[in-house]
């Protein structure tokens, strides 16, 4: 970092328009503090704050709302935490189905937005105060996702600031286009290390009038699997079929639907007729589709072709009690994505342990197992964090490339990225 | 042909074989053009490699001699992207024709790059399932192509493009090496690289394996055929249709002119009188299917359909689209020449677009016939002339870029599934700003550094579009203004 007193620095980083502040202990990525909180209130002034720190050489941290700040391994270098809340905004052209919101946009409040207008942006609200940035750039996807694809697929533009501090879009306002690289993809999932997000646009859809949710309990691995074949082979087109496997007890699928009142009730009647004892509910129960575990849990990440998802959440269990702990499972039996907790207080060479475990038993499948977030205890702790990741070379070389000198939220990315 | 090829040919025919690698001038005119034969360029030399093994050893021998290659599929592209390099290699996929696995089990096909797109569907249909990506050239297009230009077809209007339906990708880089990208699993851990080479028209390397979705064949398919005085009044019934929170797998429209080239060729049997023909496609659930169908028809009442024809047995939905999927084709009747463009604007924005269109066509005495996408607004207005009247091309060539002016300017975007390639990127100065462009070449640096992937495509160069006001010269205005530095 190039010398510079801290008031100068402020000057600085501020010149463009941000708001501009010392960090302090609840500023903390991951316990590094930061020596700058700076918040930009558009993407000029969000341009020109990364290129004064692109200058200073000063390593930034992108944030949100922080309820994801902890996903991914703890940055190598924290001096200042990009705070996007100010960089609000919705543009909805409604009867174009799409939506701009700025980064900092809450989620709950795009929601409320769209919702007046009948439509949505198909995200299952999970996490509790998440903003548009912070969604995108964690790139998770709820149970929905089996209707309308993952959050990726709802991303039909974006604007982005690279690390020398050059706003860039790349996408546009209408769904079909395909002039350019789709760099939206790049940049979702990427956790900022590729470039600070500042404004996303995504297609909508309109919220469909009727819903059902069937759901059955399973007498173990095999009958779900065979449960959630069925209920794919069927003529039902489930908006979700989740797996739920609580640490202590058996496992169930459930089923959503969504549609039309006219055609609802016949399609909830062909689910539940391929499974044992089922329930049918018009309302999902509260915290439906919610990460498997308690908040400070380690969560493991764990893919499968479908075929192969009930026999993961089994092979990911079993890895656990063979580690002497646990591990409750939850997510996307229908797209093959589910989330495994394994509990706080377990040792880090425990879950070190699960996670090797549990890749040995699904190599030979197709997947993987990456540990999204680790407990408070194991920030530090020497875990392989992303396993074998296809395309590394590549990726390092486009990281080179949009940030050379590994500025945005250095060692989060694939493989120490 | 050029020395450094030369060279390289005892080597690419150890490779490829002697019947894989061709020479003759007469059998290279073949690959002159893809689907735009108003670019063509004759190839240094035609590869037609069998394998993964074979492509890579290609690249390979490219990269070490700084030698460019182009990808080419089945040469159905409408954006000139696979037109050749006259000192590069073509690198053709004819011969890597094998459907590989169709697992039911996973819903997933892997195909090599050269299968045509509609044989997937045929492969999985004994099955009950199908691959939805459905381009109009589906029966001969390849899959490699569709990942390269992100292909859509009618129904990406509720089933989306090429990109939400690969899981997978076996890539050969420009250095030659294979990568995997995905797999029959979803989200595969780091950065969305199959993502974002989906689309990237050759620039990035070549597919040489590829991870599809199936999709389960809906319960019940139902198809109308609406009838409108104006194009107005069709607009207005798609707007009432999206609106009411319907999303149908396909609305497609049809104004007067290409009407009548469709009825000239093919005999459709239209609603005669007819401004604007709506198609509006269902399909799903039988119970849903069924409940919307009959709220599409009333809408369309109420929007002054004067005839309104259901089809719901696969000869009748034939039928009705039968018209709409010869107006390509039926133009040529109607027409001694024409141009296909490829635009795309905001729904709500088609009204007032098309209207521009037929003034532009008024004021330029050049016939618009337009049939398109209206669900996604993607225009495909079919510019027709007589090549053999003096000044008719080039007038038919503004015409055609107006159209594009027009898109931009209502926030649209210049292709909507054909992609940029030769023909277009000129255009994108006027699309994206010198700071995006700069940006996608740095993405295209990292998988090409040597610059020897489809060279000229995609993105503007000085050389193909002259010294347009939007490219870059010289210093950076941030580095200018001492807010950046340059790397
Ligand atoms: C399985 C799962 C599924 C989920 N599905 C959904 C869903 O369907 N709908 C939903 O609403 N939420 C969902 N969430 C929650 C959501 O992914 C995040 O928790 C939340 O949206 C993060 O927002 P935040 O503002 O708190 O981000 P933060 O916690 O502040 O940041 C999260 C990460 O993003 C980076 N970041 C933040 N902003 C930017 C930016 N502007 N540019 C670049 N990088 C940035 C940060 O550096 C950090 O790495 C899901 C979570 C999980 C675990
Ligand atoms: C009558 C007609 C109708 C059409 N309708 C549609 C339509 O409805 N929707 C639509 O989207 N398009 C349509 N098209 C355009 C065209 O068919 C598509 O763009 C198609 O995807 C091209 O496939 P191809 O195999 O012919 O590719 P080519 O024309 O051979 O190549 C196209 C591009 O792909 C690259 N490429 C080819 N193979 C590979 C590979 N394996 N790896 C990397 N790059 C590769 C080439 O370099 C080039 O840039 C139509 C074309 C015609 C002639």
């Amino acid at each position: 970092m190039r010398e510079a007193t801290t008031t100068t620095l402020s000057e600085r980083l501020g010149a463009g328009g941000a708001a501009v502040r010392e960090g302090t202990a609840a500023d903390s990525v991951h316990g590094r503090v930061p020596r700058l909180v700076a918040a930009p209130p558009d993407t000029a002034a969000a341009a020109a704050l990364l290129a004064a720190a692109h200058h200073h050489r000063l390593a930034s941290v992108a944030r949100g709302n922080g309820t994801a700040i902890g996903w991914g391994a703890p940055p190598l270098r924290c001096d200042l935490v990009v705070d996007t809340t100010a960089l609000t905004g919705i543009e909805h052209a409604a009867g174009d189905l799409v939506v701009r919101a700025g980064a900092g946009t809450p989620l709950a409040e795009l929601r409320e937005h769209l919702a007046r207008a009948g439509q949505r942006l198909t995200l299952d609200p999970l996490v509790p105060g998440g903003t548009v940035g912070g969604a995108v750039a964690t790139g998770l996807s709820g149970p929905r996702r089996m209707a309308h694809g993952p959050l990726r697929d709802l991303v039909i533009g974006m604007t982005v600031v690279r690390a020398d501090g050059v706003a860039a879009s790349s996408g546009g306002r209408v769904v079909k286009n395909v002039a350019g690289y789709d760099l939206g993809k790049l940049h979702t999932g990427a956790l900022g290390t590729l470039g600070l997000i500042t404004s996303v646009t995504f297609r909508l859809h309109p919220v469909p009038p009727a819903l059902r949710l069937v759901s059955a309990e399973a007498p173990d691995a095999a009958v779900l699997q065979e449960w959630t074949a069925r209920v794919l082979r069927s003529a039902a087109v489930p908006a979700a079929v989740e797996l739920r496997w609580p640490a202590g007890g058996p496992p169930r699928l459930e089923v959503l639907l969504e549609g039309s009142e006219g055609g609802i009730d016949a399609r909830a009647a062909e689910v539940a007729a391929l499974l044992t004892a089922p329930e049918t509910a018009d309302t999902p129960p509260p915290g439906w589709g919610a990460l498997p575990g308690a908040d400070r849990d380690t969560l493991l990440k764990i893919t499968a072709p479908v075929a192969n998802a009930a026999q993961a959440a089994r092979d990911v269990r079993a890895a656990a009690r063979a580690e002497h702990t646990e591990a409750a499972v939850g997510g996307s039996a229908g797209a093959g994505v589910l989330y495994a907790a394994v509990p706080a207080a377990a040792d880090p060479a425990a879950v070190a342990g699960v996670v090797a475990r549990a890749r040995d038993a699904l190599a030979g499948a197709g997947g993987s197992v990456t540990v999204a977030r680790t407990a408070p205890g194991l920030a530090g702790a020497d875990l392989d964090r992303w396993g074998p990741v296809g395309g590394l070379g590549l990726m390092r070389a486009v990281k080179d490339r949009f940030d050379p000198h590994r500025l945005l939220s250095p060692g989060r990315g694939p493989g120490g990225i | 042909m050029p020395e450094p090829l030369h060279t390289l040919l005892p080597r690419l025919r150890a490779i490829c074989g002697e019947d894989g690698v061709i020479t003759d001038t007469a059998r290279r005119r073949t690959y002159e053009s893809d689907g735009i034969t108003y670019h063509a360029a004759l190839p240094g030399v035609v590869v037609l490699p069998t394998s993964t093994a074979q492509v890579a050893a290609v690249l390979g021998l490219c990269a070490e001699h700084g030698v460019p290659f182009v990808p080419r599929g089945a040469g159905t592209g409408l954006s000139a992207g696979a037109l050749p390099h006259t000192e590069g290699v073509l690198v053709v996929t004819s011969r890597m024709r094998s459907i590989l696995e169709i697992d039911i089990a996973n819903e997933r096909a892997v195909v090599q790059p050269g299968v045509a797109n509609l044989d997937i569907t045929r492969a999985a249909a004994p099955h009950g399932y199908y691959y939805a990506p459905d381009p109009s050239s589906q029966q001969v297009c390849s899959v490699g192509g569709n990942i390269a230009e992100n292909s859509g077809g009618a129904h990406c209007l509720k089933y989306g493009f090429t990109v939400n339906h690969v899981l997978g990708l076996e890539v050969v880089t420009p250095a030659g090496e294979v990568v995997r990208l995905g797999g029959k699993a979803a989200d595969a851990p780091g950065y969305d690289l199959l993502g974002a080479f989906i689309g990237s028209e050759g620039t990035l390397g070549v597919a040489t394996e590829i991870t599809v979705r199936l999709m389960r064949a809906p319960q019940k398919v139902r198809t109308l055929l609406a009838a409108f005085e104006t194009m107005d009044a069709g607009g207005a019934a798609v707007s009432a249709i999206i609106a009411a929170g319907v999303l149908p797998a396909a609305v497609e429209m049809m104004d007067a002119l290409s009407i009548e080239a469709a009825e000239a060729a093919v005999a459709c049997g239209y609603p005669s009188g007819a401004g604007a023909v709506l198609i509006v496609e269902l399909d799903g659930p039988a119970a849903d299917v069924d409940a919307q169908f009959e709220e599409v028809a009333a809408l369309c009442r109420a929007e002054g359909a004067f005839e309104i024809r259901t089809a719901s047995d696969a000869a009748e939905r034939a039928r009705i689209w039968k018209g709409r999927k010869s107006a390509f084709a039926a133009v040529g009747r109607i027409s001694p020449a024409y141009i296909v463009q490829d635009g795309v604007v905001p729904r709500t924005a088609l009204p007032e677009v098309l209207r521009r269109i037929a003034e532009l066509s008024a004021e330029s005495g050049i016939r618009v016939a337009n049939v398109f996408h209206a669900g996604d607004g993607n225009l495909h207005p079919l510019v027709l002339f007589d090549d053999a009247e003096p000044g008719a091309p080039e007038r038919a060539a503004e015409v055609s870029g107006a159209i594009l002016d027009l898109c931009i300017e209502h926030g649209g975007s210049i292709t909507g599934e054909h992609g940029v390639g030769v023909d277009k990127a000129c255009h994108m100065p006027e699309m994206f700003t010198p700071a995006d462009l700069e940006t996608m070449d740095l993405f295209r640096g990292a998988f090409d550094p040597a610059g020897i992937a489809n060279p000229e495509k995609l993105l503007p160069t000085p050389r193909l579009c002259g010294e347009r006001p939007g490219v870059r010269k010289g210093v950076h205005p941030l580095v200018e203004r001492g807010a950046a530095e340059q790397f």
